[in-house]
């Protein structure tokens, strides 16, 4: 570091729900130790990548109303993720873009217009204490660094060589998009009562306000479910449960290690981040996978 | 032995027994330890299954461990972690009902039994401590409680829990302890790991 100033930030405007991620914390689970991680990891590694980062590095995970920093040094920023308007001292700043950031300038990212999250990466990474290897705030269990509030200041790490530098674009993500996720039958498909699968495919639900980031809950006609208890079981990112009142929980980054109710599908993973990125209201409907997928 | 894709990339073994999980995750440890399946990510044995997240061919990994020969194995003669518990929990009088003795007497029995951690799950540190078949199944209350304090040692189905931190719970508390079931500056944090085995000691003043 040169110059001797501190690299850091400022929060001025936590927003809804700000938090720190990463990859999270793979390779615990045995431990009831969540995954945790950027819900939406393609836009977080693109962040990183316009800022000069490695693309696990830590960065801001917004939700819904966006967030505003000030820079207590030079650094770079980009914002990925959703679609959402960007100011830096209330001029426009284009998304998806390496800018830089002067010290005492304010970079705010205003209320989320199509999806959820904004992904904040600054060049060197955000370099806040590791829990079992990982930045993440994990709001299921409570590791990792609390949500972001009014005046916290967040050190950075070092820039490394950039493979972006100020003024590098990338566009939008090639993800798939609501409201057709494609969906793999089972593990526990057989606690599905008829018509079973086709239940699934012909029916919509609709993204309840109750979702965060543990869990996509929907609303819906309810499904049929064979009545009886299951032994609790490991559980993947993207497991649909089926509850007892034929409800569903589509499990995100957050989710608990097990769970006793039978998961009947789970989204294919090149899905997960649209369900980052479904706002409450938001439609949804399951395509089950065929050998294209 | 059945096998559940969970997932494009996930494998659910299912099996009869916690002593055939006991066996498997035993055995896929091991063969990890020697750079067997080297994508495997998560490896998560809990009542009847061991899950597998990260695996790039599923037949390819389920005709492998098929033609493993696992039995069922006895508990390991491995670790056993004393858990110092006062027996003052609320819901006492209730697993006695449900046991058929006096509230009193669930110390003496639930302390006498041998438990081991059939796995982890629930919020990080919070152990499945399997050990009370044979008919001491404890049925979970109608509604869970918003709040059960850390520390908690409570009865459900097959186990005893014991919660690393304030937590919603639906389990029969019989009692409380001062162990620190997490601490993420100890390697392990967590202070019981699938397969040890645990002895309950009454501490009740």
């Amino acid at each position: 570091m040169s110059g001797g100033s501190k690299r850091a930030i400022r929060v001025v405007r936590a927003g809804a729900l700000t938090t720190v991620q990463d990859c999270g914390r793979p390779g615990y689970a045995h431990l009831g130790v969540p995954r945790s991680g950027a819900l939406d990891a393609p836009a977080h590694h693109q962040a990183n990548r316009l800022a000069g980062n490695p693309p696990g590095a830590a960065v801001l995970e917004t939700t819904l109303t966006g967030v505003a920093v000030s820079a207590g040094s030079e650094v770079t920023v980009a914002v990925t993720g959703t679609e959402a308007a960007v100011r830096i001292d209330g001029q426009p700043s284009p998304l998806r873009k390496a800018t830089l950031l002067r010290p005492g300038q304010v970079l705010e990212v205003r209320q989320a217009s199509t999806g959820v999250r904004s992904y904040l990466a600054f060049s060197g990474g955000l370099d806040v204490p590791r829990v079992l290897g990982s930045a993440s705030a994990d709001l299921l269990s409570g590791l990792g660094p609390a949500r972001l509030a009014d005046g916290d200041v967040l050190q950075l790490g070092s820039p490394g060589s950039p493979e972006c530098r100020e003024g590098c674009a990338l566009g939008e993500l090639a993800a798939p998009a609501l409201p057709g996720l494609v969906v793999h039958p089972g593990p526990r498909l057989d606690w599905l009562a008829s018509p079973g699968l086709a239940a699934l495919e012909d029916g919509q639900w609709t993204v309840s306000p109750q979702s965060n980031r543990v869990a996509l809950r929907l609303q819906g006609q309810p499904v049929h479910r064979r009545r009886g208890e299951l032994a609790s079981e490991g559980l993947v990112s993207g497991a649909i449960q089926a509850l007892p009142d034929g409800h569903l929980v589509l499990f995100l980054a957050d989710h608990p290690t097990t769970g006793g109710y039978p998961v009947i599908a789970v989204v294919d993973p090149a899905c997960l981040p649209a369900c980052a990125q479904a706002r409450p209201g938001s439609k949804i409907s399951f395509r089950v996978a065929s050998s294209r997928d | 032995m059945k096998f559940r894709p969970a997932g494009p990339a996930a494998l659910l073994v299912e099996v009869d027994s916690l002593a055939m999980v006991r066996a498997l995750y035993a055995r896929i440890e091991r063969e990890r330890a020697h750079g067997w399946a080297a994508g495997l990510v998560d490896v998560i044995p809990a009542a009847r299954t061991v899950l597998l997240d990260g695996v790039a061919d599923q037949a390819a990994l389920a005709a492998e461990i098929r033609s493993w020969s696992i039995v069922p194995s006895p508990p390991a003669a491995g670790q056993v972690v004393e858990i110092e518990c006062r027996y003052d929990g609320s819901d006492l009088g209730e697993v006695g009902r449900q046991w058929g003795i006096r509230p009193e007497q669930v110390a003496a029995i639930h302390s006498a039994l041998s438990h081991e951690v059939a796995f982890c799950g629930f919020v990080p540190g919070f152990p499945y401590v399997a050990g009370l078949g044979g008919g001491r199944e404890v049925t979970r209350r109608d509604r869970p409680r918003a709040a059960v304090p850390a520390g908690s040692v409570a009865l459900g189905d097959e186990y005893t829990g014991i919660y690393p931190r304030a937590s919603p719970g639906g389990w029969q508390i019989i009692g409380h302890t001062d162990a620190v079931m997490w601490d993420p500056g100890r390697d392990p944090a967590a202070l019981l790991q699938p397969g040890d085995r645990v002895r309950f000691v009454d501490v009740t003043p």
